[in-house]
């Protein structure tokens, strides 16, 4: 185990508990994500793994089972990639990459070649004697990066290093840190609030909610066997389904399903792309928006729960908004969750 | 251009204006390189005054450049660390000691010397040296620097910046020197400016903290214009001119360079 992080708590000086106690362990080589909606603690884990935060007393830290938790910042052997990036106005793109190896007290031409090599590995040759102001944003994202990896951390740390770019340039990028990241061989973490940049980067995405670790997994098993519905609804929005469940028959308005085994007290729900619109199936429901989006519609349906249900359907025309429509969910594809109770 | 009354009526005032600034000037610089200013520029052109006050004064031009750079010196190695602190901890106790080095902006020169007079007065070595005049300069131009640095410090994300330091390996002191001094340097240099030009001109504190043997530039300009003739005293103007000027303008350039960084 590489990393291991022991009852680590955050209370601030104002009584703000920003993460309750949280048990985290990361194999070498692993890319981690914490993903959650703002202000779920993700940040403040991550600042407290780099020593930017001091976490409650009881915490403990280790190492390949060195305990670090006392370890100031600078001498962690951490990279970070924070999301304004942080780099320096007043060095160009070689002086950034280079610093750390310089506070290493590394030889000049140690620190040249293995700048070089970084440059290289990020393809930024081009821009290498560049000053930081004259830098795209992508660039600035990459150098960051290279800035971070080449003192070789034993831990990379970034915060949401995508989201200071613009929408299109997103989706490029995440695939492109996702590869660089494989290529470096590194022990990761990084912090997001968007769950399609978790799971095409991560290994294993830690789901966090209200200053927890709500469920930690791949994320084909947070996808299919989500544990609670902050998971279910976070991760693909899972959508509540039906009125009440009674034994192994769960109720509509007018009709009944059928579910492969007894679900009593529990909440059933279920994902846009599994319901089907079905002439023949006896599950009714009426059409209360259509919304055209290129590949398919999504198409909101009154009548299968107490909020409206969106189906995904792909076909060339879609139904009007009005008409009644059949409705054929695979039973399969419902999940079900213990009830959860209410927030007052 | 000029065709409405009333863009006739902005050029005369505007011009008579200049003229109000510039025509005393002129005519003390004049009447330092006048033969006798009594009889006019038709006694004829000499830099015998000019010779004569950099006999009789240089001494003062020396300890007044000596002063200002001291001074400077000074207020680099308190003001700088004092501008990062409070720019790195905002919050009420910082506003409170920024106003309180502020204070002595808003003091007459003439009450801080006389504070310094009660306070170090008894300390004959102290009080006859140059290193007396020097901390009331200090006092006086040190909340210049602290703001003009300040002002730069706030605009970048100083924070940030610090931490990404510290996560590739830089202890505190190299923070300091590598990321804050740097990116501060606008400011710094716009302060230092300021500084030097304030320090060289100051009067009302240092004519009243100055000894027979510590006369600056502006203390001599006085004594000369009280026991000289007008002729000595305008050349000494123009000496003094030709000293600030040139710190003016360099001041005015480092000020838009500084805030060419902040916006």
């Amino acid at each position: 185990m590489t990393l291991s992080l022991t009852n680590t708590a955050k209370t601030y000086a104002d009584g703000t508990r920003a993460l309750r106690s949280t048990n985290l362990d990361v194999a070498q080589g692993e890319i981690i994500s914490l993903l959650g909606p703002s202000g779920c603690g993700k940040s403040t884990l991550l600042r407290i793994i780099a020593g930017l935060e001091t976490p409650d007393e009881g915490a403990k830290l280790l190492f390949n089972g060195e305990d670090f938790t006392q370890i100031p910042v600078e001498k962690r052997k951490v990279g970070m990639v924070f999301q304004s990036y942080a780099l320096f106005p007043n060095m160009s793109v070689r002086g950034n990459i280079g610093y750390g190896l310089k506070m290493q007290k590394l030889s000049k031409t140690e620190i040249n070649t293995r700048v070089d090599e970084v440059i290289e590995l990020c393809r930024l040759e081009p821009y290498a004697t560049r000053s930081i102001t004259a830098l795209s944003g992508g660039q600035r994202q990459r150098v960051a990066l290279a800035r971070a990896f080449a003192p070789r951390p034993r831990l990379l740390l970034l915060d949401e290093p995508l989201s200071a770019l613009d929408a299109a340039l997103r989706g490029q990028l995440r695939d492109e840190l996702a590869q660089l990241l494989r290529s470096f061989g590194i022990t990761a973490i990084f912090v997001t609030h968007d769950q399609d940049e978790a799971m095409a980067i991560a290994d294993r995405v830690a789901v966090m909610s209200h200053g927890e670790i709500t469920q930690i997994g791949t994320p084909e098993a947070l996808y299919r066997a989500p544990k609670s519905e902050f998971v279910a609804r976070f991760i693909g929005a899972a959508m509540p389904l039906g009125r009440h469940i009674q034994a192994d028959t769960m109720y509509f308005e007018t009709s009944t399903l059928k579910l492969p085994a007894p679900a009593a007290g529990k909440t059933a729900f279920v994902r846009a792309e599994d319901v089907r619109l079905d002439d023949n199936s006896p599950l009714r429901a009426k059409v209360m928006s259509v919304t055209f989006l290129g590949t398919h519609y999504r198409i909101a349906l009154e009548g299968l729960a107490p909020d409206p249900v969106f189906a995904l359907h792909s076909a060339l025309s879609a139904p009007k908004v009005g008409d009644t429509v059949g409705v054929a969910i695979d039973p399969a594809a419902i999940l079900m969750l213990p009830a959860e109770k209410k927030a007052a | 251009m000029f065709k409405s009354p009333a863009k006739l009526f902005q050029l005369a005032i505007t011009l008579l204006a200049c003229a109000f600034l510039l025509i005393p000037t002129l005519q003390s610089a004049l009447a330092g390189v006048t033969v006798n200013y009594f009889r006019g520029v038709s006694s004829g052109l000499t830099f015998k005054w000019i010779i004569e006050v950099w006999a009789l004064y240089s001494g003062s031009i020396f300890l007044s450049i000596g002063l200002a750079l001291a001074c400077l010196v000074c207020t680099l190695i308190i003001g700088v660390p004092a501008a990062y602190a409070l720019a790195r901890n905002p919050g009420r106790l910082s506003r409170m000691l920024e106003e309180f080095i502020s204070l002595p902006l808003a003091i007459p020169g003439l009450a801080l010397a006389l504070a310094l007079l009660q306070l170090y007065g008894g300390w004959r070595e102290f009080r006859m040296s140059w290193t007396f005049i020097l901390v009331g300069h200090v006092l006086y131009t040190l909340p210049f620097m602290v703001r003009s640095v300040m002002s730069v410090l706030a605009a970048i994300d100083l924070k940030t910046l610090e931490e990404g330091a510290a996560s590739l390996g830089a202890p505190s002191h190299r923070r300091f020197l590598d990321i804050v001094v740097p990116n501060a340097l606008p400011g710094i240099l716009a302060g230092a400016l300021t500084v030097v030009t304030l320090s060289i001109g100051e009067f009302n504190l240092t004519w009243m903290l100055h000894t027979p043997f510590l006369k600056t530039l502006p203390v001599g300009l006085a004594d000369s214009y009280a026991s000289m003739r007008l002729e000595i005293a305008s050349a000494y103007t123009l000496i003094f001119f030709a000293m600030i000027v040139p710190l003016l303008l360099a001041m005015q350039w480092a000020t838009a360079r500084a805030q060419r960084i902040m916006s």
